[in-house]
């Protein structure tokens, strides 16, 4: 067995070991992976975006219009110090700007109008019956919709409305709650397998 | 000294909170015209601030937090508060730069090894281990005590059996079942929490370009 698996499993097991309760084994690990994550994000940030996307085109490719991102992005480091603190306010306030306008059509059409032009169909087939489900999705939308509605009290035809969407919100709860722990679920069937076949070799 | 005082919290007002809330508002309505324009100018504008300008300023903000988080771990590690573990973090952050620095970042680099025998173990176990707490949590808390927890329960139990091991123990329509749930109902939920979503959203950030949205300034000053 090399030394990569032997350390692989090591560290799996410090992290499993959590099952039983906390402990240094665990909390030595969690460090690592913290301190590790922070470091090959770091890294990677550096490579890919500082010197890939600015230094290189600014400095060998004299884009000069990448002067401004530079010096939002050095405004940031403002915060460290109290007299400058207000200068990181800007790049901030760049960042939000632009995401709000971008997000006010982007959400527009994404969001809302796609997902009611889906919502919004044919409620009979071809023969002339009822598509069940085209009906159940519209009904769902709309009585979803109520349930989020808080202007008016949930009484009357609001209040019936607002309690079949919980019924429908639930159905999503559950469907999602079942995929969560299938990917949990198979992760872990993963991380056992690596153990029994690659570390501890008692299954091929 | 009064009059200096007060001309000096001007300034400090307009530098706090006017200009970057005219910097937002100019962004803001910058983009959103944009976003209707067919020039190739206007579509080249685009994507430089949300891709490239947007990408620089994020990393930048990632180095302030992790300087940030070095500061943090050495206070405390000068405190003796769980000494040890901050100094393998500090260790583990260290080490990944310096072994970028001395053999860079290729496939067959000890950069690489660390991330492939180190950090993704640990990920993908700290990511497991929730399945245990989700099985806890569901076990304590699916009861079937009123008519939408049944609901719950039922879609979630569908979902579990139809995508396990006994999908081909299982007569056929229950799999259909499952799928007719997670394409109607369930999706039915799914769309409306989207709207809502966009719905929000939208009236966020209108609030925000218009100055009603203040809270992202931090603060009262």
């Amino acid at each position: 067995m090399d030394w990569s698996t032997i350390i692989a499993g090591l560290l799996t097991l410090a992290i499993l070991s959590f099952l039983y309760r906390d402990n240094p084994a665990y909390k030595m690990a969690e460090s690592l992976l913290i301190g590790v994550s922070i470091g090959y994000f770091l890294v990677i940030i550096w490579t890919k975006t500082i010197m890939d996307l600015l230094v290189d085109p600014l400095f060998y490719d004299a884009k000069w219009p990448l002067v401004i991102p530079m010096a939002l992005g050095i405004m940031m480091f403002g915060r460290f110090h109290k007299k400058t603190s207000s200068l990181s306010r800007i790049p901030i306030a760049v960042l939000i700007g632009s995401g709000a306008g971008v997000a006010i059509p982007a959400m527009l059409e994404a969001r809302i109008l796609k997902q009611v032009s889906a919502t919004v169909g044919p409620l009979l087939t071809d023969t002339g019956m009822p598509d069940i489900s085209v009906i159940v999705v519209l009904i769902g939308v709309l009585t979803t919709l109520s349930y989020f509605y808080f202007s008016h009290e949930h009484k009357g035809a609001l209040g019936v409305s607002a309690k079949v969407g919980t019924y429908f919100l639930m159905a999503f709860f559950g469907t999602t709650f079942g995929y969560t722990v299938m990917s949990r679920m198979s992760t872990f069937i993963g991380r056992m397998e690596f153990l029994l076949s690659d570390f501890l070799k008692l299954t091929q | 000294m009064g009059d200096y005082r007060s001309k000096f919290a001007m300034v400090e007002t307009m530098m706090n909170r006017r200009i970057p809330q005219m910097i937002c508002f100019a962004f803001g309505a910058a983009l959103f015209t944009v976003f209707f324009l067919s020039h190739p100018l206007a579509k080249d504008l685009n994507l430089t601030i949300t891709v490239d300008y947007w990408q620089i300023i994020f990393a930048f903000t990632l180095i302030v937090g992790v300087v940030s988080f070095v500061r943090i771990t050495i206070k405390n590690i000068k405190k003796g508060e769980d000494r040890p573990y901050r100094i393998v973090s500090l260790i583990g952050l260290i080490a990944m730069p310096v072994l970028a620095l001395i053999w860079g970042i290729r496939g067959d680099s000890p950069f690489m090894w660390v991330f492939e025998y180190v950090q993704v173990p640990m990920q993908s176990t700290v990511f497991a281990l929730l399945a245990f707490f989700v099985a806890s949590a569901s076990f304590r808390g699916f009861r079937a005590r009123s008519a939408p927890a049944a609901v719950l329960l039922i879609a979630a139990l569908l979902t579990l059996l139809s995508r396990s091991s006994l999908e081909g123990i299982l007569p056929v329509y229950f799999s259909d079942f499952a799928d007719w749930i997670r394409s109607n109902p369930s999706m039915a939920a799914r769309r409306a929490i989207l709207i809502g979503i966009g719905l929000g959203s939208l009236t966020t950030s209108l609030r925000v370009l218009l100055g009603i949205e203040r809270t992202w300034l931090g603060g009262e000053k």
